[in-house]
């Protein structure tokens, strides 16, 4: 009997040990080309040369310095483009919440004609990916109407091309979001705006001061999700933004790599912008993995 | 005025209405539903007119475009060809056939081996053990690097003297040599593969493993209790419970891995050979780099088409279950 408990505990004891080695050597493969990303932009080019074919790669020694990354911000306004990346990303995610959740709400929770027909209409856009309109959207965002001030007067032009409107506008509204709102905003009890209303609260009320702050997970989850691809945007700014100070940190980084073989520096400018959303990441990562699992809830 | 009122034969029900009182409340509450009402549309409206212009309207011109020689800048206006861009495309565009077929053996080799990692790593991070958080945490940091960040990083890995030879190199004592990955037409799609796949397969995980923890654990008890080994146990429990997961994962990674586009831009441009071109690459290079706005339109169309297949066999297979 104990023999036998025992002989379990052992094997239950090996297959733990079996599975910490076999995670730990996929996270290595996971792992090693970010860590020799962070560790090469620390080292110049001929060290990261002759440092490949051994394990030094990975190991900060040698001649280490923040050279490249000098180098970087001598040759190209990396500033600016981090600059373009944040307002486009903090843009698109906060208007997105407003304007995503207000449709939320309206969907779920108030009697309008053609709300059934809009819901599905939203639904059925949810399988349009980016890629297949994307082409047609710059010739139709060439034609756009804009506002521009020449000499002092406001005048009206044609073409959203090079601007920053052209990269924010096209991704505020978001049928994810909306129908993750609509989900989440059907969820909180009706009653409370039956109560509210007997108390004069206009609906506009109801959503800001009642709906809202119960559906902070949410807000959550479409800020992550929208997150993400307004910060890793390629090839739309690719297509639509040439002037180089309103480019962003991803297609910044592409012209920056064609024109230069420096891989020190390349490592630099990839080391750059990948830190501050790996930092994100690992400080909310419970938040982000739950959004992940939320985004898979839709199939 | 009141006395009379508690002496009728209506006392104890709902004191009557004089006609006006029950018009003002008639009209009340239809202007409070006519209030609703606009404040609805009011409150969709912004999103609903942002998401006709920059969706279905798109949508729309994909389909009118590709009917016409729209160019991107052109002083004259689009001109009606018919079905000139399909038949270019089907008949007299080589370069489109090969990035059809790219696309599709990319997908067809992306789909089930990331579907099937990731639930191998689903499972392997499912177990009750400490730190596995961290481990779940680690496979999903990929995802969260910018895939262009990624394409250029595996563009040195990939070199000839780079790390993957040089691992080639070590593991076999110099026996096997490794090639100049994204040089050579027969291996730069592989190579290409391998990097999507080592990015993304950390987001499907945590599909699957959200999925496997909608399994009750009573099940798996039941399962041990009549002799189940882990297999059997995967099989006849894990699997069935996963259904509408696996649809999900698949059809997702089908339409990502259809849109192949940034690793070929910054890896190959297409290249070498057209070996790794695909068609919404071949529809950039189309519709904007040389400014064929209605052909590219027609290409994107085709790549909407097999979306929408994929879409409707998912539809198919989760009616199927209920």
């Amino acid at each position: 009997m104990t023999a036998a408990t025992l002989g379990e505990r052992d094997v239950r004891r090996r297959h733990k040990i079996g599975s910490y080695v076999v995670m730990s050597a996929i996270a290595v493969i996971f792992l090693f080309p970010l860590v020799f990303m962070f560790v090469s932009s620390l080292k110049p080019d001929a060290q990261i040369l002759s440092d490949v074919g051994s394990p030094r790669a990975f190991i900060p020694v040698g001649d280490i310095s923040l050279e490249n990354y000098f180098g970087v911000f001598d040759r190209v306004p990396v500033g600016r483009f981090l600059f373009n990346s944040i307002l486009v990303t903090v843009l698109t995610v906060g208007l997105g919440l407003i304007v995503n959740s207000m449709a939320g709400f309206a969907l779920s929770r108030l009697r309008w004609r053609g709300r059934v027909l809009v819901l599905s209409v939203v639904i059925a856009t949810l399988i349009v990916p980016f890629e297949t309109i994307a082409v047609p959207m710059v010739y139709w965002v060439s034609k756009l109407p804009t506002l521009v001030v020449e000499g002092g007067v406001l005048k009206y032009d044609f073409g959203w091309l090079n601007s920053y409107h052209v990269q924010i506008v096209p991704f505020i509204a978001n049928a994810f979001s909306i129908f993750l709102f609509t989900q989440y905003f059907s969820t909180i009890p009706k009653s409370l705006d039956e109560a509210a209303r007997i108390d004069g609260a206009s609906w506009f009320t109801i959503y800001r001061r009642i709906v809202a702050p119960l559906a902070g997970p949410a807000f959550a989850t479409v800020a992550i999700l929208t997150f993400l691809p307004a910060w890793n945007q390629y090839l739309w700014p690719l297509m639509v933004v040439q002037q180089e100070e309103l480019r962003p940190v991803m297609v910044g980084m592409q012209y920056f790599f064609q024109l230069n073989t420096a891989w020190g520096e390349v490592m630099a400018y990839t080391s750059l912008i990948t830190l501050p959303v790996l930092l994100v990441f690992l400080s909310f990562q419970r938040a982000f993995v739950s959004s992940v699992a939320a985004s898979g809830v839709k199939g | 005025m009141t006395t009379p009122i508690s002496t009728s034969p209506a006392a104890g029900l709902p004191v009557p209405e004089t006609p006006r009182q029950a018009g003002t409340r008639r009209a009340t509450r239809g202007a409070a539903l006519r209030r609703e009402r606009r404040t609805g549309l009011t409150m969709a409206a912004p999103a609903l007119v942002l998401l006709l212009l920059f969706l279905i309207l798109p949508v729309l011109l994909a389909f009118g475009l590709s009917f016409t020689n729209a160019r991107l800048i052109s002083p004259n206006p689009p001109r009606f060809v018919g079905l000139d861009n399909f038949l270019r495309a089907f008949t007299s565009d080589p370069v489109f056939l090969r990035s059809t077929i790219n696309t599709f053996v990319f997908a067809a080799v992306v789909v089930p081996v990331q579907a099937g990692l990731g639930l191998l790593l689903a499972v392997l991070v499912n177990q009750k053990i400490r730190g596995v958080t961290a481990f779940r945490v680690i496979y999903f940091i990929p995802v969260v690097t910018s895939i262009v960040v990624v394409s250029i990083l595996w563009r040195f890995m990939y070199q000839p003297d780079g790390l993957v030879n040089n691992f080639i190199d070590t593991i076999t004592f110099g026996a096997l040599q490794g090639t100049a990955w994204l040089n050579n037409p027969d291996t730069a799609l592989g190579a290409i593969i391998v990097l999507s796949i080592w990015q993304a397969v950390g987001f499907h995980m945590l599909i699957w493993l959200s999925g496997l923890q909608t399994i009750p654990e009573e099940l798996y008890e039941a399962a041990r209790m009549d002799g189940a080994s882990v297999w059997q146990q995967f099989v006849n429990v894990t699997w069935p419970g996963l259904r509408s997961t696996m649809v999900f994962v698949l059809v997702t990674i089908t339409i990502a891995a259809l849109g192949l586009f940034v690793q070929i831009d910054v890896m190959t441009q297409g290249g070498p050979v057209n070996s790794t071109t695909t068609l919404v690459y071949h529809a950039v290079r189309k519709g904007y780099r040389e400014q064929e706005t209605g052909y590219g339109a027609t290409i994107s169309l085709i790549f909407f088409v097999l979306v929408l297949l994929v879409a409707l066999v998912q539809r198919y297979l989760t009616r199927d279950k209920d």
